[in-house]
This record gives structure tokens, sequence and C-alpha cells, in this order.
């Protein structure tokens, strides 16, 4: 091959990078390892890693422990799926195509709006796209953020806008800890409101997007837990112009944060606005239906610095899992898993009403996760809970530290009775 | 439509269309707790009529998305040449480890001190990237290259707005990808764009023209887009730093330098890394990605939090307590997922394994470009790194295009290589044959390009009308776009 | 954009019309300016997939982007030939951007601008000076 460049040395092909800053020592990184010895290495990184599938876990707060059909990953490991890129040549990508086209159209039935895109990175990053393509349909300059937003969503929407020259704005929770309704001004562009919210409520969202709409504004719904879906009322149907979230509990692995699913739909009326990729019907040739990609003039490979967003890959094999983990479900599967989540939430709080030392922070209506008051203080409560092998949940200190000593206690399908009940006691204490 | 009609090129309809009242894929254990009535519970918020999910038993699921998956080319089945994607084969060890419960199951809000292995990987996996690039320090919660991209830009923004300046321009060669404009844009930066000379490289003289005491940064991808090494990137890197200026180096085509060359040492200030690129994590059909983002020690203070940090007890902990940051980029730590696999990935193959890929995969490039040139005009010649870019221009007389002989490889079993970009480059065909493929597969290619270019010749429409040996011919994009039908709706609706 | 461009193109170009550098055509009737897209615009495009124009009452400024073309993998902004307020819109072309392609002189038209100052349609290019300016462009590619 060397003969056939004309070379006669690999190097040689490296001579148009100037001698002086060229590389020629060895790299600094570890020594090459055979594939049972990476095995073994990252085998016992794994083993150094608190994790779900051991049971007993009761921490969500965006991320969360949920039944993954034996199909999902069989199905997503074929090669096919896993080893193909964006699909650009349509003939050759129908797969892919098809399954993105399959997937919008469940994302839709499920948030109750009319186009959806092909994924985002996750949910907060796809909040923040939600926020600036408001900003764009309504060349506006205020963001207006209920306070019961994912504190971590809220610090990537800043991170996102910082240097653009818009005000964000809180709305505050009230005393049930659902977002407060106050006049919204002439100049918000949207108002951003999580369902359920960080703090696991869940909000009657009636007359919210009249309010935002009066004043010229789009109401933009972050699904806090995608499972809650198909049990809650759609946000759509309440109005909302945008829905973004994360669809991580359809079938996708924690994965200690990521790789999740971000996604976001809307109005077709907004379509020239929203950023991704887009997957249409068409016919080819010969009069068969097909997919391809589409309505790409919005994106960066095509309008660069006039792009809707600068996103190119995303998440697709995420979406690839959850699309196949909704048809698995299906319209009773998935309502059903909903409903185990709802019952054994509601069971934990009812367990806890009864149990003197804890109590529940707020009224009202919940999804699968819930904020509880401990006796003496967060950390505790949780070591105590790690003696029964529980993970107990998420300490609130540091995101909502005017709560007294509390938890955030999420409650999904996987928890069973039993560990429901030495969660409660251990938390209250009694245990001891 | 849902039956085989030839053989084993199946039809298969849509999940919609398949689906049957009645039928579900998975069956869930009894509630063990008491019911609840959930329209009493969530009273205005309850979801009356369950959302229109199709309805289909786990065979019906499994045997759809099986098929499916047969209507797409992918790496695993061959050579795969999009350039600048970098389609190398991914090794299956990265998926078994990646899938191990410790990493798959852990959650990103657990305490530190109870995901140490992570927090290693993670430190370990920063320090390879750092020593490959030449950079001082990586932050790995980029989820995707563009998001790196994202990264940069604003830690260069915060870092002159920390020295009081304030700089609204980008400057962009125009053979750059498009994410980078839009990367500079979506952070409020005007764009200025720079052209490249008639040798296909980015020269000092057309820098300093529009260099200017507003211009924040350059953007550099280095090997550009037509596969060359933009041999004056020293003095353009002296040129936009003494105008107080920082470098961004697009990290898309680092699999042509791996142990070859550091970006910096050639003066770049922070750059992003294609995990699913150089680093052989899986493209997935689109994702996900993983965009690490390295700087140079005076951006540092800017990186985005958290970061990993040693305690005094030499145990890992996240460092969220940094005045000067960006801010947060990513709901978590990143796609740690895409991080497992990058670092098998190196842990696999070491500093002498590194260097060869480089080598191979710039040794493959050469071979194609040395058999193919003279069918095919190559409008920047000379020795390129890891891809070559020609064009169609030779075939002009037949009426056959780029997208055609895009088409008719199709017809051949091979992906395409990218087509009409970079811009600069009219009707290209940008081939990146990684260093995954062998010298036999690439002489197959060959011959099969060549074979391509005698049909256009003598029987053009066979080209022209491609592909004819796929499930669907050609696809309308034009009627997609008319008329945008983006989701199923039953037919009475 | 770039698919077939080595080809020789045959162009549509009209005399009675005037023409602008960025390939806009324009027919004055008295003070009424009636603005498309030439021949050698569209076929330059392919299909037309899209087209965005501005509402009627709009006043734009000659050399002012009024509105934009998008193809199926290119986007173009359409550019004001002469200054004036915006008195008649196409809005066929919401639901038919294809007439650009088929009839890009007839139902092809996109904006009616009442000019304000004559002189600058006269400012315009001329067939002759069109076409020169068509071949130009195609000399400059590789």
């Amino acid at each position: 091959m060397l003969a056939v460049v004309g070379r006669d040395d690999v190097a040689d092909l490296f001579e148009t990078i100037p001698e002086k800053l060229r590389w020629s020592g060895p790299l600094d990184v570890q020594a090459a390892q055979s594939e049972l010895e990476v095995e073994r290495t990252l085998t016992a990184l794994a083993a150094r890693n608190e994790n779900a599938s051991q049971g007993g876990w009761f921490l969500g707060a965006g991320t969360y422990a949920h039944f993954v059909p034996s199909a999902v990953d069989a199905l997503v490991s074929r090669a096919e799926l896993t080893t193909s890129y964006t699909p650009y040549q349509a003939e050759i990508s129908q797969g892919t195509l098809q399954t993105v086209f399959e997937w919008q159209t469940m994302l839709c039935a499920l948030t109750g709006l009319e186009v959806a895109n092909a994924s985002m990175y996750d949910g907060a990053s796809a909040t923040a796209e939600a926020a600036l393509m408001a900003l764009r349909i309504t060349r506006r300059q205020r963001v207006l953020v209920s306070d019961g937003l994912h504190p971590h969503t809220r610090q990537v929407l800043a991170t996102y806008l910082d240097g653009l020259d818009i005000t964000v704005d809180t709305l505050p929770l009230d005393p049930t800890g659902r977002t407060a309704r106050a006049a919204v001004a002439d100049d918000v562009a949207c108002v951003i409101v999580q369902q359920p919210s960080f703090l696991g409520n869940v909000e009657d969202l009636g007359g919210f997007a009249e309010d935002v709409h009066a004043a010229g504004g789009l109401l933009v719904v972050k699904v806090g837990e995608a499972l809650s879906l198909p049990l809650l009322r759609a946000p759509g149907d309440w109005g909302a112009d945008i829905v973004c979230g994360e669809a991580q509990s359809f079938g996708v692995p924690m994965g200690f944060g990521g790789p999740h699913l971000g996604f976001l739909t809307g109005r077709m009326k907004h379509v020239r606005q929203m950023p991704g990729r887009l997957v249409g019907e068409t016919l080819d040739a010969r009069g068969k239906r097909g997919f391809v990609l589409t309505l790409s003039t919005r994106e960066q490979h095509i309008r660069r610095e006039r792009a809707t967003s600068n996103i190119c890959t995303n998440q697709g094999l995420c979406l690839t899992m959850a699309t196949i983990y909704l048809a698995l479900m299906g319209r009773e599967g998935l309502r059903e898993v909903a409903h185990q989540n709802l019952a054994k939430a509601e069971y934990a709080k009812q367990r806890i009403r009864e149990t003197p030392g804890v109590e529940l922070v707020f009224p009202g209506p919940t999804f699968n996760e819930f904020a509880v008051r401990v006796p003496d203080d967060a950390p505790q409560a949780l070591a105590r809970a790690r003696e029964e092998g529980l993970v107990g949940g998420l300490d609130l200190a540091a995101a909502h530290g005017g709560l007294g000593p509390a938890l955030l206690v999420c409650v999904t399908e996987l928890a069973q009775r039993s560990e429901i009940d030495r969660l409660v006691s251990a938390l209250a204490g009694a245990a001891r | 439509m849902s039956n085989a009609t030839q053989g084993f090129a199946y039809e298969e309809a849509l999940l919609f269309e398949l689906s049957r009242p009645g039928r579900r894929g998975v069956d869930l254990p009894a509630l063990d707790v008491p019911d609840v009535d959930a329209k009493q519970l969530l009273g205005e918020a309850f979801r009356a009529e369950p959302a229109d999910l199709p309805q289909l038993s786990e065979v019906d699921v499994v045997r759809h998305f099986t098929r499916l998956s047969t209507w797409n080319a992918a790496v695993d089945l061959g050579l795969y040449p999009l350039g600048s994607c970098t389609m190398k084969y991914n090794p299956k060890i990265n998926e078994r480890v990646a899938r191990l419960p410790g990493f798959a199951w852990a959650h990103p809000h657990s305490p530190a001190e109870r995901v140490q292995g992570l927090l290693q990987l993670c430190h370990e996996l920063e320090r390879s990237l750092a020593e490959i690039s030449g950079m001082d320090r990586v932050s790995l919660q980029p989820a995707a290259g563009a998001q790196g991209e994202l990264a940069g830009i604003m830690m260069i923004r915060a870092y002159h707005e920390h020295r009081g300046e304030r700089r609204h321009k980008v400057l962009i060669p125009d053979s750059a990808h498009g994410t980078n404009p839009a990367s500079a844009a979506l952070n409020g930066y005007d764009v200025v764009s720079v052209p490249s000379g008639s040798d296909g490289l980015l020269h000092p003289e057309a820098v300093e023209e529009v260099m200017a005491d507003d211009v924040a940064a350059l953007m550099i991808t280095n090997p550009n887009t037509l596969g060359l090494f933009e041999t004056h990137i020293g003095r353009i890197c002296e040129i936009v730093h003494s105008g107080g200026g920082l470098v961004y180096g697009d990290g898309a085509n680092l699999n042509a330098l791996l142990g070859r060359g550091r970006p910096g040492d050639l003066g770049i200030d922070v750059m992003h890394f294609n995990l699913h690129k150089t680093f052989s994590t899986p493209h997935g059909g689109g994702g996900p990605g993983s965009g690490p983002v390295g700087v140079k020690s005076i951006l540092e203070p800017f990186l985005p939090v958290p970061v990993v940090a040693q305690a005094e007890d030499g145990s890992l902990e996240w460092d969220e307590d940094r005045p000067l940051t960006i801010g947060r980029l990513h709901g978590n730590h990143g796609n740690v997922g895409m991080l497992v696999r990058a670092h098998a990935y190196i842990l696999s193959l070491g500093p002498e394994g590194l260097r060869r890929c480089a080598d191979m995969a710039v040794l493959n490039a050469n071979y194609l470009l040395a058999r193919l040139r003279g069918a095919f005009h190559v409008p920047y010649d000379g020795a390129v790194m890891h891809e070559c870019v020609l064009s169609d221009r030779e075939l002009a007389a037949t009426g056959v295009t780029t997208l055609d002989v895009a088409k008719r490889l199709i017809d051949h079993g091979y992906h395409p290589p990218t087509i009409y970009f970079p811009l600069v480059v009219a009707g290209a065909l940008m081939i990146e044959p990684t260093e995954s493929e062998s010298r036999e597969g690439l002489d197959r290619f060959v011959e099969t390009l060549l074979d391509i270019v005698r049909e256009a010749h003598e029987e053009p429409e066979k080209v022209r009308s491609a592909p004819n040996r796929t499930r669907l011919a050609r696809l309308d994009e034009t009627r997609a776009a008319r008329k945008p039908v983006l989701r199923w709706q039953p037919e009475d609706v | 954009m770039q698919e077939g461009r080595w080809a020789v193109a045959e162009y549509d170009i009209r005399a009675e019309l005037r023409y602008s550098r960025e390939d806009e055509w324009v027919r004055a009737e008295g003070d009424r300016v009636t603005v498309g897209v030439s021949d050698y615009a569209q076929q330059q495009l392919g299909d037309v997939v899209f087209v965005e124009l501005p509402e009627v009452g709009r006043t734009v400024d000659a050399g002012e982007p009024f509105g934009v073309i998008e193809s199926v993998k290119t986007v173009a902004d359409l550019y004001a030939p002469v200054s004036g307020e915006v008195v008649e819109v196409n809005d066929v072309l919401a639901e038919t951007p294809e007439a650009v392609n088929e009839d890009c002189y007839g139902d092809g038209w996109m904006i009616v601008i009442a000019t304000s100052d004559a002189s600058e349609v006269e400012a315009l290019l001329d067939v002759e000076a069109y076409k020169q300016h068509i071949k130009e462009r195609a000399d400059q590619d590789h």
C-alpha cells in the first residue's frame, strides 16, 4: 500500500505536519490491555458503584429506576441499530427512520401535541432549547421559570441563555409546593413549569396557558417524569405550546445520568422554529411509502449560523430503546405500570402519615415522588435506610434548604411492599 | 403489508397499523399494595383516556424491530466511509462492560463516596484525553461534539469577560462543519467566514485580514474537512493570540492525529473530542455521542461544573464550587455510558495502538486517493490525512452526479461517502475509510467506484435511477418537505 | 444546489423584465412592481419546498431581505430589488411552492411593491447585463 501512495514509511504520511509540531514520543497513557484484562479492569471499577440492580431503591430526582423488559436490550444490541449513523441516506436507513417516525407519533400521543423531534441530549438541554424556541417565536427577551423546575435544569437553562441578553425570572412556589400564579407581563416569551415538579407535586394547570397566551407568551411544560404521562392529563390538553423533558424512564438505563433521552414536542404552526432532526413520510420512485429526514433547512448543516440549534448527533439509540419499550408496554401496559407507581407511592405516603416522626411536606396529588420531613436530619435518615440495605432518596438540603430536614423519596413499580415498610420505619427512626 | 413479499426482504407496517386491541408485550406482577382510585387522587390532572399507543405482543414487537433493523446499513455490515464521521469498528468488549450494573444502573445523585469506581473512570479518561490532545484539563460533560463546541465558545466568552473585554466575532473558515457557526451564533456571536485558499488551506494572510480587537476566537478543524492538515496552524494561532483572541479546535478529525500530533502543541486553546468518532463508541443511528471539551490551563477556571477533584484523603469528589465556571451544561454528568466505552477502547489500544489507528487511517485514505485519482476530479490534490474529497466534475458529460454515484454505491452494498460537503467543493464526495478496513476491502470498494464511473459513461440511466436493489427506490425528499407528514394518524381523521 | 451544476444549463431570461444581482426579476407597471425569482435562481435552487413572504403593509428598502426561499437542501434570502410598501403577497405559494419551479415568471410571483422611487427599477440589470452576470458566476466555479 505504501508503494501505491509513493511512500517508504508510514511516518512520511504525516510530513504535512510541521516538524516541530509533530509528536514523536510515546503517549503517556496506560499500556495496552487484552480483552480479558480490560474486562477485569472495568469490572473492578463497576463493583465500586452503588446501583439499583439489587433493589431497595428510592432515589429518583429526575433519573428513575424502572423495569426494562428483556426485549429492549436484545433488540438495541443488534448491530444494524447500534453501528449505523444518522440516516442521511434514506434508502439504507429505513429501520432507523421508521423507528423515529414511530417515536414521533407516540410522543405526540403522550404529550398531546402535533410534532415531536428525533430527540435532544437530555431533559435539561431540551428545556433550554424549548426556551430558545419560544424566544425566537415571540421575539421577546424574558423567560419566567417556576421554582418547581429541577434545579439542574434551571442551571443548564441559565448556562444556555448566558450571553444572550435574556432575563430569567422565577415564579415561586406556594405553600402547597405548586407554582404560585401571578400576572404574566406582556414581555414574557414563555413560562416554564415542570409537571410533576422537582418536588414530585402534580399541578392543576387549568387556566395557566390561557393566562400566558393572553399576554402573548407561550407555555412550556417540562415533563418531570415521563412515566407520569400515561396517567396525567396531556400537557397539550392543558394548552401547552411546547413540551420538553426526559424520557429515560422509557426503557433507558439510569447509567449514572446518561446517555438519556431529551425530547421536545410542539405545535405544527411552530415546526420551522423547532430544533433537532425531524423524520417525515414520503413515497419512493415506485410509489411505496418510506421515510426521510425532512425540513432540514432549519438545521446547522444547511443554515449554519442561522440554524434553530447547533445540535447534530442526538440520542438516537436511546430513542430506539424508548420506542421499543413503548411498543412492548403498549396502551394498556404503560397505563398499568404508571398506575402501579402511583399506587405504591400512595401506599408509602399513607404509611408516612401513620408513622410518628415523619411527615409529608406538601398536601395534594403526586405521582411517584414526594418530599418527606424526617425527625432529625436527612443524612442520618439516609444512613439508617442504608443499614436496611435501602437507598432512601435525595437529601433536599442543597436544592430546597428551607424545607427543614427533608428527603425526596421516589417509589416506582420496582419497590416491594416490605421495602416500603422498612424504608418508612428507617426514616422515622422507629427501627432503632 | 406486514407479510414477507420477496424471500427475506420483508415489508413491515407501522406499529400502529399492526396494533390489535387487547394485546400487550409485557406483564407486571400483581400490585402488592392496596389499589387506588387514580382519578380521585389526581383530580383535574387525571388523564381520562389512555394515550393511543399500539397494542402488540412481545413477538410482534421483536419481529417488527428486527425486520426494521435489516433495512439499515451499519459498520458491522460493511464499509461505511462517511467522511468526517469516522465510522470505525466498535469493539464488542465496550458494549459488554458498559452494561455492567455498576455502570448501567448507577445513579447520578448517589453520594460521591458510593460511586468511586465511576469517578475513578472519569478521572482516568480525563487524563488520557488530556495526554492524547496536549490539553491541560478536560470536562466530560458535553453530550455530543456540538455541545462541546458550545461549552468551548462559552468558556471563551467567560475568559474575555473576566478580562473586562467584550468581543463579538468568531472567525470560521468556509470549509468548517455547520455546527461551528451554529454553536458560535447560539452563544450570541457574529460569525465571520474566512475563505480558504486555492490549495484548500487556511492562510495566515486571510486570518490577518479579518483579525481585529473585537474577535473572540477562531474555530478551526485540523485536519480540515478536505482531509488536509492545516500546515500554517502555528502562524495562524500566533496571529489570533497576538490579537487577543483564542483558538478553538474542532476535534472531529482527531483520529488522524492520534500519537502523531497533539492539538495542544499546535496552539489550540480549547477543543472538543467526539468519542463516537475517534474513540469507537457506536453511532447508534444518530447518537448518543459524547463531546468532552479540553482546555489549556488559562481556561480551566471556566470549565463547566461539576468537575472531578481529588480530596485530601485521596478519594474523588465532585467540585461545584468554582466561581468562574460557565455553569452546568448537562442535567447530570454527561453521556457516561459512552465514557465507559471510550475508556475501554483507550485501555485496549495503549499508546502504540492509538498511534497505529492514525497511521492506518491515514494510509487507507491516501491509498484510496491514489487509486481513484484520474477517475474522479480531485479539487484539492495533495497528501491527505484521514479522508479525501473527490468531485463529480469528470462525470459532467454523462449527466451523472455525486448523488447518483452515492445511490449506485448502495446497490453494491456500500454506505455512500458524505456528499455535497464540504461546501467549498461543488459535487463533493468525502470519503473516510478509517483504519478498520483491510487492503482487500479497499480494493473492492475502489473497483466498485471505477465500475460505476464506467457505467456512468456507458449506461448513465442505470446510475441515475439507483438504487435498484434496495427495498425502496429513491425517496422523494421534495414531497416530504412540501407537505410534511411527521406522525401517523388514523385514516378517518 | 450543486447537483448537475457541471451540465450546461439553458435559462429562460426574458427581455421584458429587469433583474437584481441576487436573481430577483421585476415587472414594473406604473408604481406597482411585481417581484419573483429568475429561472436561473429556481434552477440553481432545485425543487422549491417553502417560501416565506412578508405581510402586506411592510415597507422594504432595496437590497434588504424580504423573505426566504428553501429547497430540500438549501436556503436563500429573497432581497427587495426596489424600495416601497408591500401591497400584495402571493399567498398561494404557502400551499404550492412548486409554482416557483413550474412558472417562475407567472404563478410563481412573490410580492408586489408600491415603489417610492421608480428610478430604482431603471438601475436594475437589463436582460443582457443579467445574462452576463450569470455567465460570470459560472466561470468563477471550479
